[in-house]
């Protein structure tokens, strides 16, 4: 029976969270008037935070901006804006809505953003990310830095794949060290190193929270919140604070038997980026059935952590090849994306999948067709596919979204549980080898 | 094998484009019977390193799609709205069992659609050897040489073990001198073309360098020898038409009444960048020293520029413009492939510098799948009357 339930956020962390966010574009605006510090654009997915960090340079991450500027409704004045300099319908509505601030001066919070002294493509899988950066480079004539990773195509990267990186970021610093008027510190970067692996080992044990009953937290909405820090303060220790704070408080809802929502009756997981347009509308159709995501594929976008990867502060330029490379969503191939989202179906006891195709992302959605083939042939997993956009909001149909989702749990209150004879029978016929995620070689922290 | 070569040159372009429409690769299945054992590879566009597949007994085959060949019926489920028809096709032609000559699939870094068509077809074919080739997107300093060459090893040690033969460095070298040949000769075809375009319609060039994605290379060889031979004696009607480059189609390809109806539309195509893997060098790779790091090297520093082949030292843009001089062009026509993303992006850079240069230009957009072309032609007739009476 669907209840009219909406979720709320509770507790400290989203406000704290909110004034970082809120700080960071504090000081890019101060960085826009005074140009310092010099900021560097660079991508989400895999990033090297540290790099920065270690030469106070600050981030400028394109994709929060898009994030930013879809979230509080005000995407579609760029897109359109991009679309008159010649961009298609068809490519991606993240890039668009940014070009077109970029050009009309059009910013989220208001305030002003600087021009990158460097446009850093740390090239994660993404190959419009690499568009998109040579774009940056053009209208905004920064110079531009194509840190090419090599895509997993393996089963764990090889030697020549991370010397490969290595090589890269060594150039990258001596291009830091000109825009910083810094030399290189040795000591600085490890800390950085150091402050990220702290705070991966503090989202990752929220990360594994969510397999209680109920889950403190969803894995997809509030993930999403958390991840501006996660991304903007990883290598500081305002992050490792922020993310114990986090900790804290959702440890404390376990222990109260809380969750975000009043009951939680449907446990899922979730694939695919949210339609940021449209992103409470879209929670609240899920609140309305108590269904809580206990998982979620785009809450590893900038690193895939809960299954042990850390960045190693003994070995740090290799600890970012090998997050670049291995230990992120979007540089890992198809099929290992499957087996993520299996482990998260089986290990986070979930009851079911929900693929949320986005028109611009082809990264995410080329194949999601035969990915819902898979769960539901396959392993007889109750999937939901449903078809949106991640930034215009001109692809988001609510009622048939609602319809949809209406009869999935409908159906789903009157599933009986999978036993465990199917789970593994499906996982016979699959045809794909179980890949460790976590790579073998790294220190487990916790 | 298939004989191609007719002493009619009109017969000869003709059975190409009949090879091409052939959906069960017959010059393929003939080369597998005249080699019994020997193993053949697929690869899908934009670039691979044939020279290494040659190198390693093995024929490498180009696959363009299925134009419109080919009813969907498992494809579209799988990949769904907003992906462009190449991906979709070449997944069906592997459900249906169609691409059962082929040992083993290639793919590559050019877009994140056909990244994942690699692995979906790595699920459902799960007894073929398929891989995914990284091609480096970082043209500075000498990493990606580096890192190249141990990827083109990668590859290597995969096909020794497929085909049970072993990669030398004379063998490649032989491969890549044949190659080379190979590149010259559709070179002096695209020299011929671009001086006398009355004497080669495009539409032929086109069939008889896409007949060679299914021949080995050698017969390649000797059909464009031959053709070359006889152009020079080759009459033609000179036409009111305007000069374009073609731009775009550099992956998924048009349909060939397109190319057609271009031409008839009044359009002389004067350079383009059709099936572009075939002519990737604008030198030739160096035969002496070592064979690997001369290919890496020559994909780096010597390649021609594309839409999925990233190098910000010579931007795409400016080398468009440097394209349209050279084939002294009145215009650009973009003819890209409906949701090419790399295709797309580029699109507005381009558009940006012809604009600065004054140079005319005009979008379309396609489907290898289409087969009717009226609101084609009126759009082209347009863009040629405007220019011509201008
Ligand atoms: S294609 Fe997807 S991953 Fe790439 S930039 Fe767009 S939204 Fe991000
Ligand atoms: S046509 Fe374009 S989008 Fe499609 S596979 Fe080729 S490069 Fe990718």
């Amino acid at each position: 029976m669907a209840t009219s339930e909406k979720m709320e956020y509770r507790g400290q962390i989203h406000q704290l969270q909110k004034d970082m966010m809120v700080e960071w574009y504090q000081k890019l605006n101060e960085s826009a008037l005074t140009g310092k510090p010099p900021a560097v654009s660079l991508m989400i997915s895999g990033n090297c935070i540290e790099l920065l960090e270690a030469f106070d340079l600050l981030p400028l991450y394109p994709e929060v901006n898009a994030l930013q500027l879809a979230i509080r409704r005000q995407s579609l004045e760029p897109i359109l804006i991009a679309e008159e300099m010649g961009y298609a319908t068809d490519n991606c509505a993240y890039v668009k809505a940014d070009i077109g601030a970029m050009v009309k001066g059009i910013t989220p919070a208001g305030g002003k953003l600087p021009v990158a002294s460097l446009a850093l493509c740390n090239f994660v899988g993404c190959n419009v990310y690499t568009k998109w950066f040579e774009h940056i480079a053009e209208f905004q004539k920064s110079p531009l830095f194509m840190l090419d990773v090599p895509f997993l195509r393996t089963d764990s990267p090889s030697k020549d794949d991370i010397a490969y990186v290595v090589r890269q970021l060594h150039d990258l610093v001596k291009q830091l060290e000109q825009i910083s008027g810094k030399k290189f510190d040795m000591d600085r970067f490890r800390e950085a190193v150091r402050n990220s692996a702290k705070v991966e080992d503090l989202w990752s044990r929220i990360k594994h929270l969510s397999k209680k009953k109920p889950s403190p937290y969803d894995a997809y909405f509030d993930a999403i919140s958390l991840m501006g820090p996660l991304y903007v303060y990883r290598a500081n220790p305002r992050g490792v604070h922020f993310f114990e704070v986090a900790l804290k408080e959702y440890e404390e809802m376990v222990a109260r038997g809380q969750g975000p929502l009043e009951k939680e009756k449907f446990r899922v997981v979730l694939e695919g980026p949210p339609p940021y347009p449209f992103f409470r509308t879209f929670r609240d159709m899920f609140a309305k059935w108590g269904a809580c995501a206990v998982a979620s594929t785009y809450s590893t976008v900038g690193g895939l952590w809960e299954f042990g990867f850390r960045h190693d502060p003994a070995e740090p330029f290799e600890a970012i090849a090998l997050h670049m490379i291995e230990n992120n969503v979007t540089n890992r191939n198809y099929l290992q994306r499957y087996d993520q989202i299996r482990k998260y179906v089986d290990e986070w006891d979930a009851d079911g999948l929900i693929i949320h195709f986005v028109k611009s992302c082809r990264l995410f959605s080329a194949g999601q067709g035969d990915m819902r083939d898979y769960f539901t042939k396959e392993l007889g997993i109750p999937t939901l596919y449903l078809e949106s956009d991640i930034e215009d909001p001109r692809y988001f149909s609510e009622a048939q979204i609602k319809n949809r989702m209406d009869a999935f749990f409908e159906s789903l209150g009157h599933a009986p549980a999978r036993t465990a004879a199917q789970l593994s029978a499906g996982r016979a016929g699959s045809g794909i080898p179980m890949v460790p995620v976590q790579s073998p070689k790294l220190r487990v922290l916790n | 094998m298939m004989e191609v070569l007719s002493p009619n040159i009109e017969r000869t372009f003709d059975q190409c484009a009949e090879l091409l429409r052939d959906l069960t690769f017959p010059t393929v299945a003939a080369w597998k019977q005249e080699h019994p054992g020997a193993k053949v590879i697929g690869y899908f566009p934009v670039y691979a390193p044939s020279e290494i597949i040659h190198a390693c007994g093995m024929l490498p085959v180009a696959l363009h799609g299925a134009g419109d060949g080919l009813e969907l019926q498992h494809a579209d489920a799988r990949f769904g709205s907003f992906i462009c028809s190449i991906v979709k096709s070449t997944l069906e032609l592997a459900m249906t069992d169609r691409l059962a000559q082929m040992d083993g699939l290639l793919f590559s870094t050019i877009c994140d659609s056909a990244r994942n068509l690699a692995w979906v077809i790595k699920r459902n074919q799960p007894g073929i050897y398929v891989d995914f080739l990284h091609l480096p997107h970082n043209p500075n300093g000498t990493a990606s040489h580096h890192f190249l060459v141990s990827e083109y090893r990668r590859l290597i040690g995969h096909l020794e073990e497929l085909s049970g033969n072993k990669v030398t460095d004379e063998a490649l070298r032989n491969s890549i001198a044949i190659y080379n040949e190979n590149r010259r000769l559709l070179s002096r075809l695209y020299d011929f073309r671009m001086e006398h375009p009355e004497r080669l319609r495009t539409w032929e060039l086109y069939v008889l360098m896409r007949a060679g994605n299914f021949v080995p290379v050698e017969t390649h060889n000797e059909w464009l020898r031959g053709v070359l031979e006889e152009l020079p004696g080759r009459s033609g009607k000179k036409r009111d038409a305007i000069r374009v480059v073609v731009e775009g189609s550099f992956c998924e390809q048009p349909p060939l009444d397109l190319i057609k109806v271009m031409e008839e539309a009044g359009c002389t195509i004067a350079d383009d960048d059709f099936i572009l893997g075939r002519r990737w060098f604008n030198a030739d790779i160096p035969v002496e020293g070592d064979p690997l790091m001369n290919m890496a090297e020559s994909y780096q520093d010597r390649s021609v520029y594309s839409s999925v082949r990233h190098d910000f030292r010579n931007p795409r843009h400016k080398q468009l413009l440097e394209k349209v001089k050279h084939a002294k062009a009145q215009a650009v026509v973009f003819l890209t492939a409906k949701f090419c993303e790399p295709a797309c992006f580029d699109y507005v850079l381009f558009k940006k510098e012809l604009e600065a240069a004054k140079i005319p230009h005009l979008p379309l957009e396609f489907e290898e799948k289409a087969y009717t072309f009226d609101r084609f032609r009126m759009e082209v007739e347009t863009f040629v009357e405007s220019l011509l009476f201008e």
